[in-house]
C-alpha cells in the first residue's frame, strides 16, 4: 500500500467520513487517492475556512474534525484555524502537505517549517519521515486530539512519504508514555470540595467549555439544583446550562450579564468547572470573587493556579468528578440554600437585559430577540468575533450544549461563517445560523461558493453597521472618540454579493422582519444570507480592562416590565444575601 | 511575592528530533526564565534526560513543571531538591600562557581545582574542569588575569543522591 492510501485508510478507520481541504502540488498523491475514495471531501475556497470548518464540525458533534492544506501557503493559511482550535480546546487533526524529505531545509518551492510554526499552537504535531510511520501517527493524532483536554494535532506529510510503500499493520498500538490524562479526581480533594460546598451559604457555579467537552451538562444541572447554586458560564460554557432556568445567571465577564458579575462578586463559594479563568472572564483578578473560596475542577493540571489562586483544586474529567460530588452531597441532607437561591432568582429577574426596541435602524438587541424567536432548541448558532459575538453571548438564550459555537480564546474574525459550515456538515438535521459582523464576514465571504457547491444550507446573518464595532466602541469609550480606521467606508452590497455566488439573500431593516426572514430562510433548506442593517451607535455595557467585574460602564438597559431602575453599582450589596 | 530561587528541573523526554525545540519554545513563549539546558541519552533506550536550570518563585516553578508535563514527548518532570542532588558541569578554558611563570601558575591552579591540562601550545594552555558551577566560576575568575581566549561550558547536569530516581 502507498503512504497516501494508508492516510485515507487510517482516517476511515478513525470513523472520519468528511474532510475539509484544498489541494496543492505536494498533495497530488493524496488527492489522487481521494479521487476514488468514499471519503467525502469538501473543497473550501481558502484553507483558513477548512480549519474553521473542521473546528465547527468538532464542536457541534464532539467528533474530531479534519482539515487538509498543502505545504507552504496552504499550511500558513491553516495556522489561524489551528490556533483558534487550540485556544478553545477543539479536537481537530490538520493534515499538511510537505515538500519531499530530500528537499526539506533547502527552502524548496512552497516549503515552510510547518512543525516549527505550529508547535506553540497545537496540542501535538508529527512529521512523517517514512511511509511506515503513517498508521500509528494518525491513530495517535486522533487519540491525542480527542482525549484529556482536547486540542488540534498537526500531521506533516512530505510528498515522497505519501508516494512510498508500506505494509499496513493489522494491529496499531498507541505508545505515548508521556501522555496519560487524569480522569478520576483525587477522592480526598473531592471530599474537601463537598465539605466546602456544604458549609457555604452562597455558592455559585462557574461552568466553562470543559463541561461541554466532557458532556456533563446533566450532572452540572443536577448539582446546581441540589445545592441551590446559580450557574454562570464563560463564553465557551454558554449552553451547557439552560439559560432560561431560574438559576441561570448568563455569561460572566467583561461583557457578562449584570446578574453574573454581581453574584460572583457576592458568592462565598465558587465552583469552577472546566474553565480557565481567562482575563475576559475574571476582570481584575485581585477583585475577582473577593468573598469566595474557590473550587477548581479541570482536566488540565496546568490550568489550576495559573490565573487564579484556588482553595480546592481537583484534576480530572468533569463528568466523573461532578457525579462523585453529587453522590457525596446527596448523602447529606443538610443542604439548605433556599434563601440564597430565592434572592438570586429575584435579583436575576430585576436585571434582565432589555431586548425589545422598535427603533430604526435596528437595535442589535431587537435583532437577537427575533433570532431567538425564530430558532429552536436544536438550532446551532455560531458567531463571529466582536460586537456581534458579545451581543449574542449577552442577549441570546442558549439552552443546550454544543449549540453555541464561538471563537473565545483567540477571538478570530472570520470564524462564524466557516464554523457554521462545518457544524452543518456534522449535524445535517439541525438548523445552523451564523451571526457575523460585516467586517468578519467579508474576510471569509469567498466560501459562499462552498456552501453553494455542496448545498450546505446555513443561514448567515450579517449584522451590518459598516464599522469594526468592537474597536469602534473602545475608541468611543476610551480613546476620546478618535475613530481610527474602524469605519468601513466602502463595503459591498451583501445581498448582491451573495447573489453573485448564487446564494439567496435578503435585507432586513425594520423590527419584525428578522424573525420572519430567518424562519423562511431556515425553511427554504438552502444557504441564505441575511443582511441586517443595525445601529452602529449601540454600545454594549462592559467592564473596562483592568477593572473588577462589578465596575460596569455603559447604560445597562433592563427589561421595561421590571419595576424600578437598577443602579448596578450597589444593588447587590444593598439588597443583602441572607 | 515568594522569593525567587534557582531550580534544577530534571526531565525524562522521548529522544526524538524536535523535543528540545518544544521545551525551549515553551520557556520563551510563557516567559519563563532559562539559565541553561543540557540533554543527553538516559539509562533507557529511546529516552533522554534534560537538566534545566531556571529561576523563579514557587508559583512560576509549578507552572513550568505543569507546562512541561503537558508536552506529549515529556515523560517525567521533577524539581530536584538542591540539597539532595549532585550537580556537575564540565568546562573547557583556553588561556594565554606565554611565559614560563604563567604556565606553571596555571598548572598549579588546575591542580588545586582538580582540573587537567588537556591541550597546550606555545602561546596557550587548555584546561578541563568539572564541578559545581560555583567552583568553575571561581577558577575562571582566577584565570582572568592571564587572559582567557575561549570558554566552553556545558551547563549543569544533575542527578539525585541515594537510591531515589525521578
Amino acid at each position: 500500500m502507498k503512504g497516501s492510501q494508508a492516510i485515507i485508510k487510517s482516517l476511515t478507520d478513525e470513523g472520519v467520513d468528511v474532510v475539509f481541504g484544498y489541494p496543492g502540488g505536494v498533495l497530488l498523491p493524496l488527492y489522487d487517492v481521494i479521487y476514488d475514495s468514499d471519503l467525502k471531501h469538501i473543497l473550501v475556497r481558502h484553507e483558513q475556512c477548512a480549519a474553521h470548518a473542521a473546528d465547527g464540525y468538532a464542536r457541534a458533534s464532539g467528533k474530531v474534525g479534519v482539515c487538509i492544506g498543502t505545504s507552504g501557503p496552504g499550511a500558513t493559511n491553516l495556522v489561524t484555524g489551528i490556533a483558534t482550535a487550540y485556544m478553545d480546546s477543539a479536537p481537530i487533526v490538520a493534515l499538511a502537505g510537505q515538500v519531499g524529505t530530500s528537499l526539506i531545509g533547502n527552502d524548496a518551492f512552497q516549503e515552510v517549517d510547518t512543525i516549527g510554526m505550529t508547535m506553540p499552537i497545537s496540542k501535538h504535531s508529527y512529521q512523517a519521515m517514512e511511509p511506515s510511520e503513517i498508521p500509528q501517527m494518525i491513530r495517535s493524532s486522533f487519540y491525542i486530539a480527542r482525549t484529556g483536554r482536547p486540542g488540534p494535532v498537526v500531521v506533516d506529510l512530505p510528498k515522497d512519504v505519501q508516494e512510498g510503500e508500506l505494509d499496513y499493520p493489522e494491529n496499531i498500538t498507541i505508545d505515548l508514555p508521556g501522555y496519560k490524562p487524569t480522569k478520576k479526581g483525587h477522592p480526598m480533594q473531592v471530599k474537601k470540595a463537598a465539605e466546602l460546598i456544604l458549609t457555604s451559604k452562597k455558592p455559585v457555579i462557574l461552568a466553562g467549555g470543559g463541561v461541554i467537552h466532557s458532556n456533563s451538562s446533566d450532572e452540572l444541572q443536577h448539582l446546581s439544583e441540589i445545592i441551590g447554586a446559580p450557574v454562570t458560564t464563560s463564553l465557551m460554557g454558554k449552553g451547557c446550562f439552560p439559560e432560561d432556568h431560574p438559576l441561570s445567571l448568563g455569561m460572566l465577564g467583561m461583557h457578562g450579564r449584570m446578574s453574573s458579575n454581581m453574584m460572583v462578586d457576592e458568592c462565598d463559594c465558587l465552583i469552577a468547572v472546566g474553565c480557565r479563568f481567562s482575563d475576559r472572564t475574571t476582570g481584575d483578578v485581585n477583585k475577582f470573587a473577593p468573598n469566595a473560596k474557590i473550587i477548581h475542577i479541570d482536566v488540565d493540571p496546568a490550568e489550576i493556579g495559573k490565573n487564579i489562586t484556588v482553595n480546592v483544586p481537583i484534576v480530572g474529567d468533569a463528568k466523573i468528578i461532578l457525579s462523585h460530588l453529587i453522590r457525596i452531597i446527596s448523602q447529606t441532607k443538610s443542604v439548605n440554600n433556599h434563601d440564597w437561591a430565592d434572592y438570586v432568582k429575584s435579583f436575576r429577574t430585576s436585571c434582565m437585559p432589555r431586548l425589545s426596541f422598535d427603533d430604526i435602524p435596528l437595535k442589535p438587541q431587537q435583532v437577537i430577540k427575533e433570532i431567538s424567536e425564530a430558532v429552536t432548541d436544536d438550532t446551532i448558532v455560531t458567531t463571529d468575533v466582536g460586537q456581534n459575538q458579545m451581543w449574542m453571548a449577552h442577549y441570546f438564550t442558549s439552552r443546550n450544549p454544543r449549540k453555541f459555537i464561538s471563537s473565545g480564546g483567540l477571538g478570530t474574525m472570520g470564524f462564524g461563517f466557516p464554523s457554521a459550515m462545518g457544524a452543518k456538515v456534522a449535524m445535517p438535521d439541525n438548523d445552523v445560523v451564523a451571526v457575523c459582523g460585516d467586517g468578519g464576514f467579508l474576510m471569509v465571504c469567498q466560501d459562499l461558493a462552498t456552501v453553494k457547491e455542496y448545498d450546505i444550507p446555513v443561514v448567515v446573518c450579517v449584522l451590518d453597521n459598516r464599522y469594526l464595532g468592537m474597536v469602534f466602541q473602545w475608541q468611543k469609550l476610551f480613546y476620546d472618540e478618535r475613530i481610527s480606521q474602524t469605519k468601513l467606508k466602502a463595503m459591498p452590497d451583501f445581498v448582491k454579493l451573495a447573489e453573485a455566488f448564487g446564494v439567496n439573500a435578503y435585507r432586513v431593516e425594520r423590527p419584525g422582519e428578522m424573525k420572519e426572514t430567518l424562519k423562511d430562510a431556515l425553511n427554504s433548506g438552502e444557504p441564505t444570507l441575511i443582511d441586517v442593517m443595525i445601529d452602529p451607535n449601540e454600545i454594549l455595557p462592559m467592564v473596562p480592562p483592568g477593572c473588577g467585574l462589578t465596575e460596569i460602564v455603559g447604560e445597562y438597559k433592563v427589561e421595561r416590565e421590571n419595576p424600578g431602575e437598577i443602579t448596578y453599582q450597589h444593588s447587590a450589596k444593598e439588597t443583602g444575601g441572607d | 511575592m515568594d522569593k525567587q530561587r534557582s531550580h534544577i528541573i530534571s526531565a525524562i523526554v522521548m529522544h526524538r528530533p524536535g523535543v528540545l525545540q518544544r521545551v525551549a519554545g515553551l520557556f520563551t513563549r510563557r516567559g519563563f526564565n532559562i539559565d541553561s539546558i543540557t540533554v543527553g541519552p538516559s539509562e533507557q533506550d529511546g529516552l533522554a534526560r534534560m537538566t534545566i536550570i531556571s529561576r523563579g518563585d514557587e508559583k512560576v516553578l509549578e507552572q513550568i513543571t505543569k507546562q512541561l508535563n503537558k508536552i506529549i514527548e515529556v515523560v517525567k518532570v521533577r524539581d530536584l531538591d538542591p540539597e539532595g542532588t549532585v550537580i556537575r558541569e564540565l568546562c573547557l578554558i583556553k588561556t594565554h600562557a606565554t611565559s614560563e611563570r604563567s604556565r606553571s601558575e596555571i598548572i598549579q591552579y588546575a591542580n588545586i581545582f582538580r582540573g587537567r591540562i588537556v591541550d597546550a601550545g606555545p602561546e596557550n594552555l587548555t584546561l578541563e574542569i568539572t564541578g559545581t558551577p560555583e567552583k568553575i566560576d571561581a577558577l575562571i575568575d582566577l584565570l582572568r588575569g592571564f587572559g582567557i581566549k575561549e570558554i566552553s561550558r556545558t551547563g549543569p547536569t544533575a542527578i539525585s543522591r541515594g537510591s531515589k530516581t525521578i
